[in-house]
């Protein structure tokens, strides 16, 4: 079970939930910029969550099937493309052995993400598959994926051999011209990505350590304006575009402390970086807000030129937020395990 | 014990938390926050994910759902790590870190391997042997890892030795690269952009992600710089 990387895409590397427990040694937790969407198309094909799957950017990659696979799409909307017939997005869909699985342009969201049934079986490094490619671990060579990468799968669950045979099944009963591909009537719920709307991605946040050292303009200003997405963004840190956040006179660099995921630090232009995924371990600018963990999806799916609104919440909210999430996660978890053939 | 002073929690997000102990004299403090990073550490508790200690710092992330699920009461995940964090640190009584390993750092200065060495050593107006000299005299403490992968910050650069950074950064600045920026010195575990003085390489690796532990150096170590020539650079590298 495997397939062939045809064209690389803009960006695509292989991610799962990335490798927590080693920030001491300066390493970045890293994984799936939106773990929802790579959760998601995990259990959609029988897998594991944190298995290793492919995290496209921008614009897509084009992917043959060497063998039959039993594949799921989440994530940005790309156009996902089976042999140049559209695919559905948010279920399982078996693609024959031969068929080509090809991505275009981001029109909805900024990253989609593929799991293979058995997940992409690429060697670990630090208890993790995903790429981290400051370090250079993790996915194929460390680095993004290229044009001739084989990517092999680990073994499939019974759930998803049983939904593989019986879309086969399917497949071979349709007119000569359809049988590269099948997929069942039902789906998992897609976030709904705020990529391009009009009043832009909302993220809720909670005030950071040193959001009393900023003015009272700026701290109004940060759940007020409108922020536009940086093309200079990308798995290290989302950059934002608006009215600079003045800090008070006195304040400013910090000596070097821990930095997270969703950390909204400001540098000394005032303008706020989002820290992402692959964001380092320590960091010395002053901390006005974070991104509660449940939106960092969202995050993940803005690209440049959209726009990110704030809005305020508590510690206490975002921890409820969280918890009613992971429980939510579970229900999807369960119920997908219950759709037998 | 850590003095009479309490240390203090707040929180880092909604997953994570930073202890600090207020009101310490900043050139010792790498030693208390070693050590309690130590002493939560050696806890082990399976919702600890990461304790990273830094300056005047130590960054606890968590994972709310297993504190969740391990005390279904109604408290807030964040308060259960922040009074289980206190409570570790009350009973274990975290001792500042006692003297840590020593590791030496052979590095070949100048020439190819320290390409701003010249200018550095006529900025701080000595000799090239001299600078050298100084730099490998000192005695340095590894205050965190942090930036990349097996990055140290160190504290200890003779002050006579301090250098700008560069006004343009290099593009390139190649692994095991010896620099200085302000007052600290470092060395780059990996390839990378970076805007240090560079005034020499070492052959050994900093970061090795096959090892054990990934980075060699670790917050609370001492390092000494031991010159190399030539000759021994190369044939360090090549055993490498």
């Amino acid at each position: 079970m495997s397939s062939i990387v045809r064209k690389p895409g803009f960006y695509s590397t292989v991610q799962d939930l990335g490798r927590p427990g080693w920030r001491k040694d300066g390493i970045s937790e890293g994984g799936a910029m939106d773990r929802y969407a790579l959760r998601c198309a995990n259990l959609l094909v029988g897998n594991n969550e944190g298995e290793a799957g492919l995290e496209l950017t921008l614009a897509g990659a084009e992917l043959q099937a060497t063998s039959d696979l039993l594949i799921a799409v989440c994530g940005a909307y790309m156009t996902p493309l089976i042999d140049g017939e559209e695919m559905p997005m948010w279920r399982p869909v078996r693609v024959a052995a031969g068929a080509s699985v090809s991505f275009g342009a981001a029109a909805i969201g900024c990253r989609a993400y593929i799991a293979v049934a058995g997940g992409i079986a690429v060697a670990p490094a630090l208890g993790s598959r995903g790429t981290d490619t400051r370090a250079g671990i993790g996915g194929v060579a460390g680095r993004p994926l290229r044009a001739g990468d084989a990517l092999p799968c680990g073994a499939e669950a019974p759930w998803a051999a049983a939904w593989r045979g019986e879309l086969g099944a399917r497949a071979a009963q349709q007119p000569q011209a359809r049988h590269s591909w099948a997929a069942p009537g039902w789906f998992a719920p897609p976030l709904a990505y705020g990529g391009g709307a009009e009043d832009g991605i909302e993220l809720r946040a909670m005030p950071g350590a040193e959001y009393g050292q900023f003015g009272e303009a700026a701290r109004a200003a940060l759940f007020r304006e409108r922020y536009r997405v940086a093309p200079a963004s990308d798995r290290m840190g989302v950059r934002l575009e608006g009215p600079p956040l003045e800090i008070e006179a006195g304040s400013g660099e910090l000596l070097s402390h821990g930095v997270v995921p969703g950390t909204v630090q400001v540098p000394a232009g005032g303008l706020p970086i989002i820290l992402g995924a692959d964001c380092q371990t320590t960091g010395g600018y002053p901390k006005i807000a974070h991104v509660i963990s449940v939106d960092l999806p969202l995050l993940a799916q803005a690209k440049p030129g959209d726009t990110i609104r704030f809005r305020e919440v508590s510690l206490q909210e975002a921890q409820r937020i969280g918890i009613s999430f992971e429980r939510e996660m579970q229900r999807l978890a369960a119920a997908v395990r219950l759709r037998k053939p | 014990m850590l003095a009479a002073v309490e240390p203090a929690v707040e929180p880092l997000g909604d997953r994570a938390l930073v202890v600090r102990v207020p009101g310490r004299d900043l050139l010792n403090d790498w030693r208390v926050m070693a050590g309690i990073a130590e002493c939560v550490q050696a806890a082990r508790r399976e919702w600890i994910v990461d304790v990273v200690a830094a300056y005047e710092t130590v960054t606890i992330v968590y994972d709310p759902m297993r504190l969740a699920g391990l005390f279904p009461e109604e408290r807030l995940p964040y308060e259960r790590a922040a009074a289980e964090v206190l409570q570790i640190l009350a009973v274990e009584s975290a001792q500042p870190a006692a003297e840590a390993r020593l590791i030496d750092i052979p590095v070949c200065y100048g020439g190819i391997y320290g390409p701003d060495l010249r200018e550095s050593a006529a900025r701080s107006e000595l000799s090239e042997e001299h600078f050298i000299e100084r730099h490998a005299s000192g005695s340095y403490i590894v205050t965190m890892i942090g930036f990349m992968p097996g990055f140290p910050y160190l504290t200890g650069l003779p002050p006579q030795l301090a250098q700008p950074r560069k006004a343009a950064p290099r593009s390139r600045v190649p692994a095991g690269s010896v620099g200085i920026a302000g007052s600290q010195t470092g060395v780059y575990p990996l390839e990378s952009p970076g805007g240090w003085q560079l005034i020499g390489r070492t052959p050994l690796k900093l970061f090795d992600y096959r090892r054990e532990s990934p980075s060699l150096l670790q917050a609370g170590d001492r390092v000494r710089f031991v010159p190399i020539d030539g000759k021994r650079m190369a044939d360090l590298e090549g055993s490498r």
